[in-house]
């Protein structure tokens, strides 16, 4: 935070300059604000939270915006029972820290009661939107944080950062209400949602320097680490009971690290040396892939694969 | 890509990554179908580094497989399955960039779509909109409504890009004739500063790199220009405005007794030691104590979010507004104001609605739509009766509580106010409070093209 005491008293004279705010601070000063919109408009929101960076990222915002009294929002993580352990832990440990409420919606629940079955190719991630609404409806929650950028998808680059779901938790973009000014319109009727977004206008680089800046503690697996990695579709893959490897497909050791932490099924690891955030930083800043293109195999089933499962209430 | 172009790549990445505290300019880009505005924009990302090799790779493959043979560089910016299918821009899109100078985010507004109300929507929020222009049909219609929009909305730089330079022979005589008759146009309306230059988005001239095609073109790039032009803007020449979004009230063994109220400064300058009156009761206090989100400061600046301590304990909640008491806004219940209209369902005289202002928001009526304006030609229409999607009029409303609002050409921030539905919650209006050149124009008296009342 730039400030203070140096100019202060003699601001007024010395123009606009002594008041220019980074980028990152004008960036945290709008998911800040967006939270506490919510925290005024809304009866029951939640933060959607993975353990993911993103999520991670949120979550301090929500600390900060409401400090020094306590976050009045519980978190939800959708389960999909092929997190990477490091993550679960993460999340307990951070749920304890700070006194949250944390909602689970289990993907293996729903699969052994026989509400979800299983995918030919392994894959959860898109089994998540059933436990997701289910939580949603069953909790009578009304505004529900996602840690979404636009800057990841073209998809997401439509996305409103106010973004109402129907009872279905779908998302028709061309029934998107206009947004404008910074003036958010949270009003829904019973039995939808508004989905919200506070890091829409960041991008990776912005989380990756936001989180050197606060100094915010992440699960290892976003550093370099050996571990054990198999190729499947151009992607290294953690073995697991989750159906790989496969036959053909051979396990390596690898130093490795993640870029985004979703299931275990889809996410791939990146080769990468950096075991410092100065280091991933680096990393990321030179590389000629997106975050997403690099290491989800969920965005590669179709053109349109993130617009498609948005309209069926995914994030 | 050629491993020299990564190099250039990593270079310049780098040099973004150094610096975590550079600015960031919003910026909105206005154009009509023909006119070449995704491929301005796909040029301003591809050249500036900014596409990625699978996103890149993805544009090609789906290009191939539609039988075009160069990769349409459209359909990075064309999100939705729709767009792809009817290869057309619906929606607003925002997009992402950086340079080692500044970090910018892109309002990419659909041109023939309902255009106004999208340029509305990207306009809002940018500090510069870039207004496309072909070269060889110069300022038409479609031009003066973006510079009409662009003036009403209060945006404070506005570029005209006179596209397909190269189908005009690069002839600066073309170019000169466009720029005069457009400045001379927009500075009527108020538009306090534009700068116009001739590019051509297809050849890359004066995009990115300046063009081998115009030596006689002195002036900048489009992307030096967005780099270079002046950002945010002084606080402490406008009066502190905070709307209060939130009390927080720990209530803990640590924090007793503690009250502050949360918000977003949106304008002005805040200082620990200020005496305060909150809107609209009158309540007056001081400010002891700013939190700048963890930090104690001495003084706050639009757009920092704070939590604010007062000398007093008053009855204060969301909607209220804290203001310095030598320069606080009258409050009203009877508010003026510009409106373009967003809704495909009409808005009429007698309709009761919500109305959104800040953190506020109260019932409405409207009471009146005197005027309704014709963009093309800022002719007014008397007394439409209600308002269309996509139009602009005059509009009178009479609110059930009282606002604390300022004229929307002293601050966007406070001077603008949503219209919404209170049986569905649907957004219907975008109001800008007080007057604008619509008005001026409905009144008769001349749009004062040195306007010194601009102030952003």
């Amino acid at each position: 935070m730039t400030t203070v005491a140096a100019i202060n008293g003699t601001g007024a004279a010395e123009g606009g300059d002594l008041y220019a705010l980074s980028h990152l601070d004008a960036l945290e000063s709008e998911a800040v604000h967006i939270f506490r919109e919510v925290a005024g408009e809304f009866e029951r929101p939640v933060i959607l939270f993975s353990g993911g960076k993103d999520s991670i990222v949120m979550l301090h915002l929500a600390l900060k915006a409401f400090a020094p009294a306590r976050v009045p929002f519980s978190l939800l993580h959708v389960d999909t029972g092929h997190n990477f352990p490091e993550v679960i832990d993460y999340r307990d440990r951070t749920v304890a820290e700070h006194g949250l409420r944390l909602h689970v919606a289990s993907v293996q629940e729903f699969i052994d009661d026989g509400r979800l079955r299983e995918r030919p190719d392994g894959t959860r991630n898109p089994l998540q939107t059933v436990p997701l609404l289910d939580a949603i409806e069953k909790n009578r929650f009304d505004a529900v944080f996602g840690g979404g950028r636009r800057d990841e998808e073209k998809a997401r680059a439509k996305e409103r950062v106010f973004s109402l779901r129907d009872e279905f938790g779908g998302w028709d973009p061309r029934r998107q209400r206009p947004e404008l000014w910074q003036l958010y319109n949270g009003r829904h009727s019973p039995g939808e949602h508004v989905r919200v977004f506070p890091l829409s206008n960041w991008t990776e680089l912005d989380v990756w320097q936001y989180i050197a800046r606060e100094k915010i503690e992440l699960p290892q697996i976003y550093y370099a680490h050996e571990r054990e990695v198999f190729r499947r579709s151009g992607m290294w893959l953690a073995p697991g009971e989750w159906g790989g490897p496969k036959d053909g497909e051979t396990v390596e050791r690898r130093l490795v690290r993640y870029r985004t932490v979703g299931d275990m099924s889809c996410t791939g690891a990146v080769d990468s040396d950096a075991v410092t955030i100065e280091q991933v930083i680096d990393e990321i800043a030179a590389s000629r892939l997106t975050e997403r293109g690099a290491t989800r195999a969920d965005d590669k089933l179709s053109e349109a694969a993130m617009e498609d499962r948005k309209r069926e209430g995914y994030f | 890509m050629t491993s020299n172009i990564s190099d250039e790549v990593q270079a310049a990445a780098v040099a973004v990554e150094r610096s975590a505290a550079t600015s960031q300019l919003r910026f909105a880009t206005a154009g009509s179908v023909d006119d070449g505005k995704s491929t301005l924009v796909g040029r301003l990302l591809h050249d500036s580094k900014s596409v990625l090799v699978d996103q890149l790779e993805a544009v090609e493959h789906a290009s191939r497989s539609r039988g075009q043979e160069a990769p349409d560089l459209a359909l990075l910016t064309d999100g939705l399955r729709a767009e792809r299918e009817q290869g057309i821009t619906i929606d607003v899109a925002y997009r992402y960039f950086a340079t080692p100078r500044r970090r910018f985010i892109l309002a990419d507004t659909p041109g023939h779509v309902q255009y106004t109300r999208n340029m509305v929507t990207g306009a809002s929020t940018a500090e510069l909109a870039v207004v496309l222009v072909d070269a060889r049909n110069g300022v038409v219609e479609q031009t003066r409504r973006h510079a009409a929009v662009a003036a009403l909305l209060r945006v404070p730089h506005v570029v005209l890009a006179v596209n397909k330079m190269d189908l005009v022979d690069y002839a600066e005589p073309v170019f000169a004739a466009i720029a005069e008759e457009f400045t001379t146009y927009a500075a009527s309306l108020g538009v306090p500063e534009i700068t116009a230059i001739p590019i051509s988005a297809l050849a890359g001239d004066n995009v990115v790199t300046a063009s081998a095609n115009m030596d006689w073109y002195g002036g900048p790039t489009v992307l030096e220009h967005l780099e270079t032009v002046p950002v945010g803007t002084d606080p402490s020449q406008d009066p502190a405005r905070f709307p209060v979004q939130y009390v927080i009230r720990p209530q803990s063994a640590e924090h007793p007794d503690y009250r502050g109220y949360a918000g977003q400064i949106a304008s002005g300058v805040l200082r620990v030691g200020d005496p305060v009156t909150v809107l609209p009761s009158g309540l007056t206090s001081t400010v002891t104590g700013i939190d700048a989100l963890g930090a104690p400061v001495d003084l706050a600046w639009a757009p920092q979010s704070v939590t604010v301590t007062l000398a007093d304990d008053l009855d204060i909640s969301r909607g209220d507004l804290i203001a310095p008491s030598a320069h606080a806004p009258s409050v009203t219940q009877d508010v003026e104001a510009t409106v373009c209209h967003l809704h495909d369902r009409p808005l009429r005289v007698g309709d009761r609605v919500l109305l959104k202002h800040t953190t506020r928001t109260v019932k409405a009526i409207v009471k009146d739509i005197p005027s309704r304006l014709t963009l093309d030609d800022l002719s007014q229409h008397p007394s439409p009766g209600e308002l269309a999607a996509n139009d602009i009029g005059r509009v009178t409303l009479r609110t059930s509580e009282p606002l604390a609002l300022d004229a929307y050409d002293a601050s966007r921030r406070t001077g603008s106010f949503l219209l919404i539905d209170p049986a569905d919650g649907t957004t219907l209006t975008a109001g800008m409070a007080g007057d604008s050149f619509a008005a001026r124009a409905a009144t008769g008296a001349e749009p004062a093209a040195d306007d010194e009342g601009w102030d952003f």
